[in-house]
């Protein structure tokens, strides 16, 4: 369904990268086995970016679906040809904002609704600010963002609202073989 | 039958005069005869030879792999302000006033991806990757076939390896192993002087000698003024249990450590015999207060060696430091930094040990082309006025981590069994929310 193009040795990587995490040996992953991941404790969001992996209701995600949503990441074709029939890829400009906006929107109600921004504000902001504090940045991000006025942000006002250029927040590199250290043959000499 | 056996016989009394001869006796008295020069020329020739092979049949094909790094994503390398900021000029319209965005979760979101692909903790208990294939079979993430001579060199390789190197290795560690047990026992025997103390560092450094000859070593040391002295405590980042053979083979430490039985026993009670050595008992370990104190008592005695410690309390892979527990930071002596680099090429130093158990590590390390290493003495740092055990331990890992190109983190090696703390979330909820709602009273706060 979704146009993934991601390396077969990249996909290798990230399919051991899978069953590092999956220390029981299911197939699968639960939102518990996330926990080894020891710097996503640091994340102030950590929490709901494990949520992202899982479909509403379900509890497990398997290697496919780990990978549609990592599959996000990947850095947007420039000239991409629109075909009317064919699904936005994952890494499409849609998709990425998709994304995000769904980080607030926990509910999947299609719209953030103040209750939801003041929590992940709260989230990501921790005990550093009052409680006044907090309701004004949000009421300032609600007034700047919502246009038609219903008191919560839908879609596409997110969609205006966002940065015209996703630039690096949105993309992981993946690494290459650096062919031109190995190429000098000092390699072998060196250190 | 008689005559076969006669000639095995023969044949074995031959190979240890051999061994006895040109690898013992250099090593006990520490000038060398060349031969591992020579061995470490020839073979280097050969990976470089392999190297061009793999890289002439390589460059057809477009290939994207993994590089030196254990990595599978760049990580951008950008601070949060930075990568903030950037999002936030792009917008369509301004802010009118105060520094939310929608956008900022953004930046967390892809750090939260970025660590679930690879974190920087996770990667530091595997092994290293090889930019470059080193003919070894551990180390061969996709091995094609590339031409019929680079696999005979690569079946040669395992041939000298696994026949000819490993049981002259093994061999030689036996003898070192042996000889250190005798020879410290038997310098126990004298009583307290100067001779003693001269021989039984003579015994000592000659056997790590003979079991570095066995390990094929080749040790670099630098900075050696900066050794450490008498009354110090010597620290060191910490790969192998085979550091301590790397670094005594320059001079005489003190160790510290847990009373083992078995083997390890044997050879901790022989060693304690020649010249003292801290030994705890298991339960005396969780006694931190007497662990201190026996580590002062030693340091506070200006005849016994110095300490050798490894903070970090586990092992690394070497291509980063992680955070070394205080407690040797507490005592208040002179802490002489040791900076220790293993080179990967010719053979990986790091012992997994969840994966591998002690024996078959050090199977492992005896098939390995050789061990290349870099020692850098640091000088000695002391703990400045004012300053706590924990800022002073990390000044230590920051000059360590410079000075052998590691990586330096902040994360606890023993963080791999357990739960990490609030703090670090706190410490990002801080920083994001300085650039929120920054030190200014003057914003439009209700």
């Amino acid at each position: 369904m979704f146009l993934i193009s991601v390396s077969a040795a990249h996909l290798l990587r990230l399919y051991e990268r899978f069953q590092f995490l999956d220390k029981d040996n299911r197939g699968h992953l639960r939102p518990e086995d996330f926990e080894a991941v020891l710097e996503l404790s640091e994340n102030p969001i950590g929490d709901r970016i494990v949520e992202a992996f899982f479909k509403p209701g379900q509890e497990t995600v398997d290697f496919p679906s780990f990978v549609r949503v990592l599959a996000h990441f990947r850095p947007t074709e420039k000239n991409r040809n629109r075909d009317k029939g064919q699904p936005d890829p994952a890494n499409s400009r849609t998709r990425k904002l998709k994304f995000a906006f769904r980080l607030y929107d926990r509910d999947r109600d299609g719209k953030i609704s103040r209750a939801e921004l003041l929590q992940v504000l709260r989230e990501m902001l921790g005990m550093q600010v009052t409680e006044e504090q907090l309701q004004s940045i949000a009421e300032r991000a609600i007034q700047e963002a919502d246009l038609d006025k219903d008191g919560a942000i839908s879609f596409d006002e997110f969609r205006k609202v966002g940065p015209l250029e996703l630039g690096s927040a949105f993309i992981l590199l993946t690494v290459r073989h650096l062919n031109d250290e190995v190429s000098s043959l000092s390699y072998w000499r060196s250190g | 039958m008689e005559d076969f056996w006669a000639g095995v016989l023969w044949a074995l009394r031959i190979w240890l005069y051999l061994i006895i001869s040109l690898i013992m006796i250099p090593a006990m008295f520490g000038f060398s005869l060349g031969i591992s020069e020579t061995y470490m020329t020839i073979l280097v020739k050969t990976l470089e030879w392999a190297t061009l092979s793999i890289q002439k049949a390589n460059a057809e094909e477009e290939k994207v792999n993994a590089s030196a790094s254990n990595g599978l994503i760049q990580r951008e390398g950008g601070s949060m302000e930075k990568e903030l900021e950037e999002l936030r000029r792009s917008r369509p319209k301004p802010p009118e006033g105060g520094d939310f965005t929608l956008s900022d979760c953004f930046y967390f979101s892809r750090r939260g991806i970025e660590s679930i692909v690879d974190d920087e903790v996770t990667q530091r208990f595997t092994s290293e990757e090889l930019v470059s294939w080193n003919l070894l079979t551990r180390t061969n993430n996709d091995f094609q076939y590339i031409s019929l001579k680079l696999t005979l060199v690569y079946g040669l390789g395992i041939f000298v390896r696994y026949c000819i190197l490993a049981p002259l290795r093994i061999t030689l560690a036996c003898i070192g192993l042996t000889w250190l047990v005798i020879g410290t026992s038997a310098v126990g025997f004298l009583p307290n002087s100067r001779v003693k103390f001269w021989l039984s560092e003579w015994v000592h450094v000659m056997c790590y000698r003979i079991c570095a000859r066995g390990l094929s070593a080749t040790i670099h040391y630098h900075n050696r003024e900066n050794k450490p002295k008498k009354g110090g405590i010597c620290v060191a980042n910490h790969t192998s249990p085979i550091d301590i053979v790397i670094l005594c083979n320059d001079g005489c430490y003190a160790m510290v450590g847990q009373v083992h039985g078995g083997l390890m026993g044997i050879l901790q009670r022989a060693m304690v015999r020649s010249c003292p050595h801290v030994w705890f008992e298991r339960s005396e370990m969780k006694d931190r207060h007497l662990v201190t104190k026996r580590l002062k008592d030693h340091v506070n005695d200006k005849t016994k060696l110095p300490i050798l410690i490894f903070p970090e309390g586990t092992c690394i892979n070497n291509t980063s430091v992680m955070m070394f527990k205080k407690g040797s930071f507490e005592i208040g002596a002179t802490i002489y930094p040791v900076a220790i680099k293993y080179d990967p090429k010719f053979g990986d130093a790091f012992w997994n040990s969840s994966k591998y158990s002690m024996v078959s590590y050090l199977l492992r390390m005896m098939t390995s082309w050789a061990l290349v290493c870099n020692v850098w003495y640091l000088p000695a740092m002391h703990q400045q006025e004012g300053e706590d055990a924990v800022h002073f331990a990390n000044r230590v890992k920051s000059a360590i981590a410079h000075q052998g190109g590691l990586i330096d983190l902040q994360w606890d090696g023993g963080l791999k069994r357990a739960k990490v703390k609030d703090t670090f979330k706190e410490q990002q909820q801080k920083k994001y929310s300085s650039m929120v709602v920054g030190d200014d009273s003057s914003g439009n706060s209700d």
